[in-house]
């Protein structure tokens, strides 16, 4: 069997992968990162939309390759049809891109290449490989051969799947309540604000979840919708999605022109996303915003973690769980207490009834939010209606 | 179980949300392992309806 040998290999070239390549590939490291898909960043699973912060902290420079469409505002819509507008008479609402994904995921991986790191496209992870004990590599199918590749450590960048942390002993399982169900169209000759993401929340639009309109421009935009599994029995999302969109007269000579699904885990991130000789990043860590499900920020924030890490380690020739318990305290630091008063929110705001919800996004449109985040609204909430926010008001 | 592959998008969604890690997805095509207990989860949950359990339809 054909075996390669490496220091570090990422599975996955996702947002998550391509970081942790490019910062394994700068610290010195001999990096592979393996795809298995025949394309990097397609087919589509994702709704396109990031916040713009971030880009800087992890070292992305935003580029009008990738980005499809610059937001000045944001509506959060109530069942009844109430809507929440920030528009740009709020100084500073700096809501967002919309992101060319197929391409955003291109630029990441050709980062990491730059920085050294190689690829090998269509070969997939099909199990971990130990040795007394020990991880030292992954078992692959790469364009229909079954190959080794040996490393002295994994970067599981494996996404909402998963397996490469369960494979190596990682419990990565989720409860039906951290999981939502998703299906999203590309929708073209829509009759939508260009300039604005929506948000239509309750319980008889999407179930546990939201429904989302990102607009990518040109009467182009990203229409789809969670829903949380525990709602579903039989094609929920995609039944609610087309209710949507039948009914909705911005519609009403606009048709789809890709389809693309996919879930999300809204739990606050793994107990411990670290053990001996892996590390877990990104979605495959369950480390997403759990009210948006928005992953690309965190997934690049986690993938620089694990390469600044595992760099150091690479100095000592120690990847022991404990060597790697840095990047844990990394992404706590940063992520942590954002990421579990929002799977807290997301409990309970799915528990509320249309005509509650109706009446919160009434109170917050009557607020002064100047910048549209779930903290700020949050915060809204709490002086408001502080039993939503009960056993977690600390956190706002 | 069976697979509809005229409605399957290959998402993985049922592949993460296994809770016997008894699903892989290579590309186009799901295959299930002896780990699957008919826990009848990914049925429920897939976005599009794309998966049956045998024996139940």
């Amino acid at each position: 069997m054909k075996t390669y040998n490496c220091d570090v290999v990422v599975v996955g070239a996702g947002p998550g992968g391509s970081m942790a390549a490019k910062f394994c590939a700068k610290g010195g490291l001999n990096t592979i990162m393996i795809e298995k898909k025949a394309e990097i960043g397609a087919p589509l699973r994702c709704a396109e939309g990031v916040s713009k912060k971030w880009l800087e902290e992890v070292g992305i420079e935003p580029d009008p390759t990738w980005i499809c469409a610059d937001m000045v505002g944001a509506v959060i819509r109530s069942p009844s049809g109430y809507e929440f507008k920030l528009d740009e008479s709020h100084a500073g609402s700096e809501v967002g891109y919309v992101l060319e994904r197929h391409l955003f995921d291109k630029a990441l991986a050709r980062d990491a290449v730059a920085a050294g790191a190689k690829i090998m496209m269509r070969t997939s992870c099909t199990d971990v490989i130990k040795e007394g004990g020990k991880l030292v590599g992954v078992k692959c199918r790469s364009m229909g051969e079954e190959i080794v590749i040996r490393a002295k450590a994994i970067v599981a960048a494996d996404g909402y799947e998963s397996q490469v942390g369960r494979w190596a002993g990682i419990e990565t399982k989720l409860e039906m309540n951290d999981i939502d169900s998703c299906i999203q169209y590309r929708m073209v000759n829509a009759d939508i604000d260009p300039e604005y993401c929506e948000f239509n929340i309750g319980a008889k639009i999407a179930p546990g979840g939201y429904l989302w309109i990102f607009p990518k421009g040109n009467g182009v935009a990203n229409v789809g919708i969670g829903v949380m599994a525990k709602f579903c029995k039989d094609s929920e999302p995609k039944k609610y999605l087309d209710k949507f969109i039948e009914t909705d007269p911005r519609f009403k000579n606009s048709q789809a022109v890709e389809v693309a699904a996919g879930m999300v885990s809204t739990c606050p991130g793994l107990d411990c996303a670290v053990d001996d000789n892996i590390i877990l990043v990104g979605d495959a860590a369950r480390i997403i915003d759990p009210i948006t499900g928005g992953g690309i920020c965190h997934a690049c924030r986690t993938g620089m973690y694990a390469g600044l890490v595992l760099t150091e380690c690479a100095k000592k020739g120690d990847f022991s769980k404990e060597a790697l318990m840095p990047y844990e305290k990394m992404w706590r630091d940063r992520m942590e207490d954002k990421l579990y008063r929002n799977w807290m929110a997301k409990e309970r705001l799915a528990e509320l009834d249309d005509e509650t919800i109706d009446e919160l996004v009434k109170l917050i449109s009557g607020s002064d939010i100047k910048e549209v985040n779930v903290y700020n609204l949050l915060k809204v909430v709490k002086e408001k209606f502080p039993k939503v926010v009960e056993g977690f008001e600390d956190l706002i | 179980m069976i697979v509809n592959l005229d409605k399957c998008l290959h998402c993985g969604g049922c592949v993460g949300s296994c809770p016997t890690n008894a699903i892989f997805l290579n590309d186009f095509v799901l295959e299930f392992s002896s780990k699957c207990n008919r826990c009848g989860r990914c049925v429920k949950i897939c976005p599009v309806h794309a998966l049956t359990m045998e024996g139940k339809q």
